[in-house]
Order: C-alpha cells, then sequence, then structure tokens
C-alpha cells in the first residue's frame, strides 16, 4: 500500500475502528480504501468524477458517482457512524445544507478544508492585492473549483450557527505534523495551513 | 441432461445449436399456474473452477437470446455482447465460467409460446400462460442449480436483463455475491408501458396474427411484428445518435419521391430492421416478454418500499447508467441507489457520458468497460475466484 497523504492519514487516525463511514467526495478511495484494510472500516463513498470512481470501484470499494449537494437526502439517520468531508467542502454549492445533511445521517462528521486564514494566504491578498495562489490552493480565481473558501474562525462561526459541537480541532502542517488548537484560537487561524474539525449533534 | 424437445418443429432454435436442460417438475407462476415441465435452452463460456466460485450468469434484453457470443445460428451474426464477453474482456471466458440462458417465454429453445405443451402435444401459443420477470429467474435458478453451483460470482444485464439482476439479488440475495444493473429500473415506467403497447397493438391489428393461432395456419403476422420492432428500435437510439447516422440522408436518390416509399435513409434502416427482426424472433414470445417488463415492480412486490425489498442484502451491487438514454433514463437508476442507500447495502454506481441513447449498454462504451472490470475484477478477488 503506498502512503496515505498526510491529511487524509490525520483524518484516518480519528476513525474509529469499525465504523461505519460515508466519505463524501471520496477520490480514487485511497482513504476509504487505507480505512478498510487497516481499521476494518465498513465504508461507502461519493464521487463526482466516473474515471476515479471507476478506480475505487477497482479497489474493491463501493462508491456512487454522485453529488452530496443534492444525493445526501436519500440517507436515512444515523446510517454511518462517521461522515468525511476531506478538502471537499470549499467546492460544494450549499455547504451549511450539506453539513446540516451530514449531521443527520452520521453521529459524526469530520471536515478538511484549507484556512483562508493562513498568513500566507493573508499577506498575498494585503501586499500583492491579488487573489492568493499557494501550494494549498494552486488555483487562479477563474479557474478555481473552491467557491466557497472560509477561514477557521468562519468555520466556527458555521459551527456554532447549525448548533454543531465541535469535539475536536486539529492543525496539519505539510509535513504531516499535527496539533490540536480550540476552535475559538486566533493563532491557529493564523497559523494552520489546514485545518480538520470533527463536530457532531 | 435429458434431451426433452419432443417437437422442435417451430423451435426458432436451429437442431443441435445450443444446450437444452430440461426438468420434469412443474414451474409454479406468479400468476398462480404451472408450467408442467421446463425447458431452458442456455449457452455455456470458460471453465467451471474447482470450488464452483468463478460462475457469471448473463441475462439477454426483451430481443436477445443466449448467444452473447456467436457466431447466431439463425443470423450469422456476431453475438450480442462481444464487447463485454470474451477472452481478456470484462467478463473474461478465460477466468469466468460465463451461463446465458434463454428467457422463459423466449423462442430460443426455452419453454415458451413456440415450444410444444406436453399436455396437447401442439405449441402453447396463447395458451402459454402469461409469465412475470420473477418466473423468468425461478426457470434460471433450476439451471445454475442444475449446473451444480450454489453461488454466482456474478448476475449482470441490461435492459429487461438488468430487471431479472434485481429480481436475482432481492429473491436469491445469498446465491450471488455481486449483481450488475445496466440502463434498467426497478419498474417499468408508465411511458415504456405506453410503448409496449403500440407494439402489441400492432402484433394483434396484424390479420395473420391469426388470434396467435399463426403456426397452425401456416401463416407469419410479419408486419405486426415489424412495426413493434421499429416503434421498439426508435426508442433504444437517441435523437443525437439518430441525427448522426442518418440526418435527413435521402435513400438510393437525389430528390424526394412524393410518394410514401423510403424516401429516407432513417425510413429504410427502420424497415431493414422491422424485416429482419421477423426472421428470428417470435411474434407471440414479444407479446409475453413486453407483459413480463410491463409487470415488472420491485417495490411493488416488497410491499410499497423499494428499498425494503433490499433490506438486509450482502450482495454487491453495480448501477450503470447512460446520460441519453431516454427509456431507462438515470433517474430510474438514481431510484435503486437511494434505495440501496437506504438500508445500508453495497452499492456503486456510475452514470456514463454517452449520446447513444439506451442501445450504448451493447456497444463499445470505454467508461463502461473499465467499470465492469474494475467492479468484477475486485469481486473476484473478494471471493478469491477467478484467478
Amino acid at each position: 500500500m503506498t502512503a496515505l497523504r498526510p491529511d487524509l492519514k490525520a483524518i484516518a487516525d480519528i476513525v474509529p475502528k469499525s465504523a461505519r463511514v460515508l466519505d463524501i467526495g471520496c477520490g480514487t478511495g485511497d482513504l476509504l480504501a487505507y480505512l478498510r484494510d487497516e481499521k476494518s472500516v465498513d465504508g461507502r463513498g461519493i464521487e463526482l468524477d466516473n474515471k476515479r470512481v471507476n478506480a475505487a470501484l477497482a479497489k474493491g470499494l463501493s462508491v456512487i458517482q454522485g453529488d452530496a449537494d443534492q444525493d445526501l437526502a436519500g440517507y436515512p439517520a444515523n446510517a454511518f457512524d462517521i461522515a468525511i468531508l476531506s478538502q471537499t467542502i470549499q467546492a460544494m454549492h450549499r455547504p451549511k445544507d450539506v453539513l446540516a445533511d451530514l449531521m443527520r445521517v452520521a453521529d459524526a462528521t469530520i471536515v478538511s478544508f484549507p484556512n483562508f486564514g493562513h498568513w500566507r494566504i493573508r499577506a498575498a491578498l494585503a501586499f500583492k492585492g491579488r487573489m492568493p495562489v499557494t501550494r494549498n490552493l494552486p488555483n487562479r480565481w477563474y479557474d478555481t473549483p473552491n467557491i466557497h473558501l472560509c477561514t477557521v474562525a468562519d468555520f466556527s462561526a458555521l459551527c456554532d450557527e447549525i448548533a454543531a459541537n465541535v469535539e475536536g480541532a486539529i492543525a496539519i502542517a505539510p509535513s504531516g505534523a499535527v496539533r490540536s488548537f480550540q476552535p475559538g484560537s486566533f493563532a491557529a487561524n493564523l497559523t494552520a495551513e489546514t485545518a480538520i474539525f470533527k463536530i457532531s449533534k | 441432461m435429458t434431451e426433452a424437445r419432443t417437437n422442435p418443429d417451430f423451435s426458432l432454435l436451429p437442431p443441435g445449436t445450443g444446450q437444452v436442460q430440461a426438468f420434469d417438475a412443474p414451474l409454479p407462476l406468479e400468476n398462480g399456474a404451472e408450467l408442467p415441465a421446463l425447458q431452458v435452452a442456455y449457452q455455456t463460456w470458460g471453465t467451471l473452477n474447482d470450488t464452483r466460485s468463478n460462475a457469471v450468469l448473463v441475462c439477454h434484453a426483451l430481443t436477445g437470446d443466449q448467444f452473447v457470443l456467436g457466431p447466431h445460428p439463425i443470423t450469422g451474426k456476431p453475438g450480442w455482447w462481444e464487447e463485454i464477453v470474451g477472452p481478456g474482456k470484462p467478463i473474461d471466458t478465460d477466468r469466468y465460467f460465463v451461463i446465458c440462458a434463454n428467457v422463459l417465454g423466449g423462442c430460443m429453445g426455452t419453454t415458451g409460446p413456440r415450444e410444444t405443451n406436453p399436455e396437447t402435444g401442439k405449441p402453447y401459443g396463447l395458451s402459454f400462460p402469461v409469465i412475470t420477470i420473477g418466473d423468468m429467474v425461478e426457470a434460471q435458478a433450476r439451471l445454475i442449480e442444475a449446473l451444480g453451483i450454489d453461488r454466482l460470482l456474478a448476475v449482470i444485464g441490461g435492459s429487461m436483463g438488468g430487471m431479472q439482476v434485481l429480481d436475482w439479488s432481492t429473491r436469491y440475495p445469498d446465491r450471488a455475491a455481486s449483481v450488475i444493473c445496466i440502463a434498467s429500473a426497478a419498474q417499468h415506467t408508465a411511458q415504456n408501458i405506453a410503448f409496449h403497447e403500440v407494439g402489441r397493438q400492432a402484433i394483434l391489428a396484424d390479420p395473420n396474427w391469426a388470434d396467435g393461432d399463426y403456426l397452425a395456419k401456416g401463416t407469419l403476422p410479419r408486419k405486426g411484428l415489424s412495426i413493434a420492432r421499429m416503434t421498439a428500435h426508435i426508442t433504444y437510439l437517441s435523437e443525437p445518435a439518430i441525427a448522426r447516422k442518418f440526418g435527413r440522408n435521402l435513400q438510393d436518390k437525389d430528390e424526394l419521391s412524393f410518394g410514401f416509399g423510403a424516401d429516407f435513409q432513417v425510413e429504410s434502416y427502420l424497415r431493414h430492421q422491422g424485416s429482419s427482426f421477423v426472421e428470428r424472433f417470435d411474434a407471440n414470445s414479444y407479446l409475453y416478454i413486453t407483459r413480463a417488463m410491463d409487470y415488472f415492480d420491485l417495490a411493488a412486490s416488497a410491499g410499497g418500499q423499494l428499498a425494503e425489498a433490499f433490506r438486509g442484502s450482502a450482495t454487491r451491487f453495480c448501477l450503470i447508467s447512460f446520460t441519453s438514454d431516454w427509456l431507462f433514463p438515470t433517474e430510474e437508476t438514481r431510484r435503486i441507489v437511494h434505495a440501496l442507500n437506504a438500508v445500508a447495502g453495497n452499492v456503486s454506481f456510475v452514470e456514463i457520458q454517452s449520446d447513444k441513447g439506451h442501445d450504448a449498454f451493447l456497444l463499445d462504451e470505454p467508461v463502461m468497460v473499465d467499470t465492469l472490470r474494475g467492479f468484477i475484477d475486485a469481486t473476484a478477488k473478494n471471493e478469491g475466484a477467478g484467478s
């Protein structure tokens, strides 16, 4: 097995063994395959792109081609222990509704996203006056799929708004180094490149 | 194996061109009647392994038959799914034991209106009972049992074949490790019933149909069956596919004839489709099989909730639809996906971009080929079969 991307590994580490997992935007299924093989997870995936769906099927995973913006409504309440939104929420049309749906279908939801409050991004905008292009967010403003970028502080505020309980928040450095932070932390909002939240009802 | 074809005079299956399995026990049917005896005509490819774990059942569509690979004994043409089945293909006959049986009610050797009613010694004709997709599956299940297979690696089919696949998954969930349902639905829609009704009425209106007794009368409802086929064939295509293939091109002429001959290529094509169909298909079979499709409603047989039909199933599902299929649109497949999601089924689903309409499942669609290869290989690995 090839090594899992550091942010996916960080997510995998907080998924309990033998959990029932729904991975939204599962891509080629690397995380789901890892969770199945290493943590005996019973996993399902949703992915927009049919080439990626095919790659996931070839790994023996159960993945449906679909759009979480539309398809989550069909799932019954509490069908999963864990839902995962890995680097996906910022590309969704209705992120707030999707989160509400996930809180319904899963006992807990793990969300990872690029923190738009990171100091490099702030600096790019402040000093260059241009939309930031970073290693984490490599697209330019006109070709980015990321239509709903947010900061750690924004996401914390959304959690309050939808009455989600934040069970934990961690920041991941590009090296894969992980550290926990308090959701309201000013410092984390400045220094976390990628943030992972675990939320529940 | 018994040679039970007591009166092959009317069978369209030429003698000696296929395998036939006979069953002496009556077959109870969904309508309450029973068939006094059953014979199932089928073909196989590949070799059953020692653990009998590498068998794949292919279910054919309305006008298909057991000749997945050719040459077809009547037309001499290639089989209907040579894109998918064969050495090195996704359903690899070097690795899997592949079975396809003519459906109950069909006309290529399995018990149907053309075959002989043992109680009268004459062809069944309209005395053949109205059968269902479930009855077709029961006939297949008997064959699979006779072949000594407890559990199939996969049951796969498109269109009406997909209906049989879904029925298998709910009727015998423990006897299929996986099911693959392509361009199909859990119920026949009102629009599809409507198209079938047009086809049936065309057959019934043909005087040569002779109230279903054309075999005895020595007539053949060519016109009726041909029109049924022409109508149906349009529903298998898509507007872009017809436009690309024919446009408004004229057939063997430079200007309009101002008559009712086949001025346009598309007319000529449909007429050919109709007339060649009559040579290889039986009019009464067409009535019975279209009816079976119309009656298919998996949710109704599960108390109204489709999800209930799948509850508790450990079978792996793979569902495939095509964007331009207006006969079995993606929405129908999504209903199945959502029902499976609702009961935590093991479901995979791909919607394939294609402008070829419903017939896309029979054609070279690279994404479909990749999907099937990935899914079937993974299932085989999981089941320890077909290596």
